[in-house]
């Protein structure tokens, strides 16, 4: 067994495991730390493969940006584990038989022949090799109308989050902050000079 | 002295061998790091002391020299407080995940054109990648502690990180378009040429943006409302004592340093000499980037003497509606520098 061979089982068993723990831990605070341990190591088992900028990306999108606003989201709820877990054999069932379907489909996806994967030989590149550059010219050549479709599909999704969290109050006091920088000393203090007494 | 390493690692079996050898090159790297981390406390509390008109500490050894590492022996042996009801894994890790992530960014920092633990070549996401994970540590210090100041601080911090994290994506974009490489070394290298060269120039306002942006990274005054002593105590690590308080200090001090080393690559020409052509001190050497890391250290000493804390929606304010467009605005701007070959982006 290789070294690389080594870390890939590593990883992976590792991966498996975190992901077990994002649905068996009862906290929600674990769970959320236990996805944020499955992206670090896909992001490693990718770098096992060369893949660097995918790899790095994953660490610095979903486990930098993403996973942090999950935890604190789950660290500001107020859970009451109790209160789940009454629901619990109402909901065994339906959970259950959902089950049972997604590992059915997983199984016919396997098992069909349009997708199979086959063990393919990774490809060794040059050291000097980058693949940063050589994703960068597919993206914003080959596949230029998809990126920016992608794109300003999220700065919809934006637009749209935001509209929908705003929510104007009447009566409310927010500083104006454009008065807040334009303010002159002289209309806060006023300087008096006076005569001493002696 | 890379050759040395080489002979040391030989002597060892060959699986060892690249283990020994990274392992030693990462040693001489992070030594002299823990000793400046140590003296960076000493020379801010002279330059803190000097600017406003006191001493400063001066029992301890020569001129107080030797305070830093009293303060370490302190620390090492004060007691580790548990508090009752905090959730003892974590908070036991948070202090790790920052010290780690601190550290490990610094694998991938050149010092000279020749000398970086690797040369990886996609080295300015992975210090990205490891930055933002820093933030997991403080999160994680705030919930685990369970004390409502320093889920304060944990929760202002993150969000100043999350925030000050994309401005300085887009400013790090603009390094990256005109030099057409996320490898540090290349990066250096592109701006070799004389003063007017390196990228501070060109660049200025993602310059600006990437320093201010980095303070805030690391929550240093005037944007330590994290730890803001007057309102929260300290913040995520007011329950913390001992070495687990220390290595959170080690890890702020390590993340100035790093913030100074990128700052001084990115946009100050890192190794290369302001005095280019001239024979001698015009050679590029670690020696420059040192001293330019060192005057970056000292305003980050020097803000912190001056500014009052900022506001907590001012920080957001600032980072979310004024950073971020400047950098679009400016990435714009390059993009049309290289359309009408202007300047070092004629290439």
């Amino acid at each position: 067994m290789t070294f690389e061979l080594f870390l890939f089982y590593l990883f992976g068993a590792t991966l498996v495991g975190s992901a077990m723990g994002v649905i068996l831990s009862r906290n929600p605070v674990y769970a959320v730390l236990f996805l944020v341990l499955a992206f670090i190591n896909s992001s490693f088992l990718w770098m096992l493969i060369q893949a660097e900028f995918l790899a790095l990306l994953l660490i610095v999108v979903y486990v930098g940006a993403v996973a942090v606003l999950f935890l604190f989201v789950v660290m500001m709820m107020d859970i009451n584990l109790a209160e789940l877990q009454q629901g619990f054999t109402k909901y065994a069932p339906v959970g259950a038989i959902l089950g049972v379907i997604v590992l059915i489909e997983i199984a016919f996806v396997m098992m069909s022949d349009q997708i199979t994967i086959k063990a393919k030989e990774v490809q060794e590149f040059a050291a000097d090799y980058s693949n940063t550059e050589e994703l960068g010219k597919e993206l914003y050549t080959n596949y230029i109308y998809p990126f920016e479709l992608a794109a300003i599909i999220l700065l919809i999704a934006i637009v749209v989050a935001i509209t929908l969290t705003m929510r104007k109050r009447p009566g409310l006091k927010v500083q104006d902050i454009n008065k807040q920088v334009a303010v002159d000393a002289k209309d806060r203090v006023r300087i008096v000079k006076m005569e001493a007494d002696e | 002295m890379l050759e040395l390493f080489k002979n040391i690692s030989e002597w060892f079996p060959e699986l060892l061998q690249p283990v020994v050898y990274t392992g030693l090159k990462a040693v001489v790297l992070l030594l002299p790091l823990i000793l400046s981390v140590a003296m960076l406390t000493y020379v801010e509390r002279k330059v803190i002391g000097f600017m406003q008109n006191r001493v400063g500490p001066n029992r301890v050894g020569p001129r107080g020299l030797f305070q830093p590492f009293a303060d370490v022996i302190k620390l090492l042996f004060k007691e580790v407080i548990l508090p009752t009801n905090a959730n003892k894994g974590l908070f036991l890790i948070a202090p790790f995940i920052t010290l780690v992530t601190a550290f490990g960014a610094w694998a991938v920092v050149p010092l000279s054109s020749s000398y970086s633990i690797a040369n990886v070549d996609a080295s300015l996401l992975y210090v990205l990648a490891l930055t933002s994970l820093g933030v997991y540590g403080i999160i994680l210090a705030g919930w685990a502690t369970n004390s409502k100041y320093a889920f304060l601080g944990a929760m202002r911090s993150a969000a100043q990180m999350v925030a000050y994290e994309i401005a300085m994506g887009f400013a790090l974009i603009g390094v990256v378009m005109a030099a057409d490489s996320l490898n540090f070394g290349k990066i250096v290298a592109a701006q070799s040429g004389g003063i007017h060269h390196w990228y501070w120039l060109w660049l200025f306002p993602l310059f600006i943006v990437y320093f201010i942006s980095g303070i805030a990274e690391t929550n240093r005054a005037p944007f330590d409302v994290a730890e803001g002593e007057s309102e929260i105590v300290a913040g995520f690590h007011v329950e913390y004592s001992g070495i687990a308080f220390a290595l959170f200090f080690l890890a702020e001090y390590a993340n100035m340093i790093l913030i100074a080393a990128l700052t001084s690559l990115l946009f100050l020409g890192g190794w290369l000499s302001p005095f280019e052509g001239i024979p001698y001190i015009g050679a590029p050497s670690a020696f420059w980037l040192l001293a330019k890391m060192g005057f970056i250290l000292f305003c980050f000493l020097w803000f912190r003497a001056t500014f009052p804390r900022y506001r907590y929606d001012q920080i957001m304010r600032l980072g979310w509606k004024v950073f971020i467009p400047i950098t679009l605005v400016w990435i714009a701007v390059e993009g049309l520098f290289f359309y009408f070959k202007i300047g070092p982006f004629s290439a």
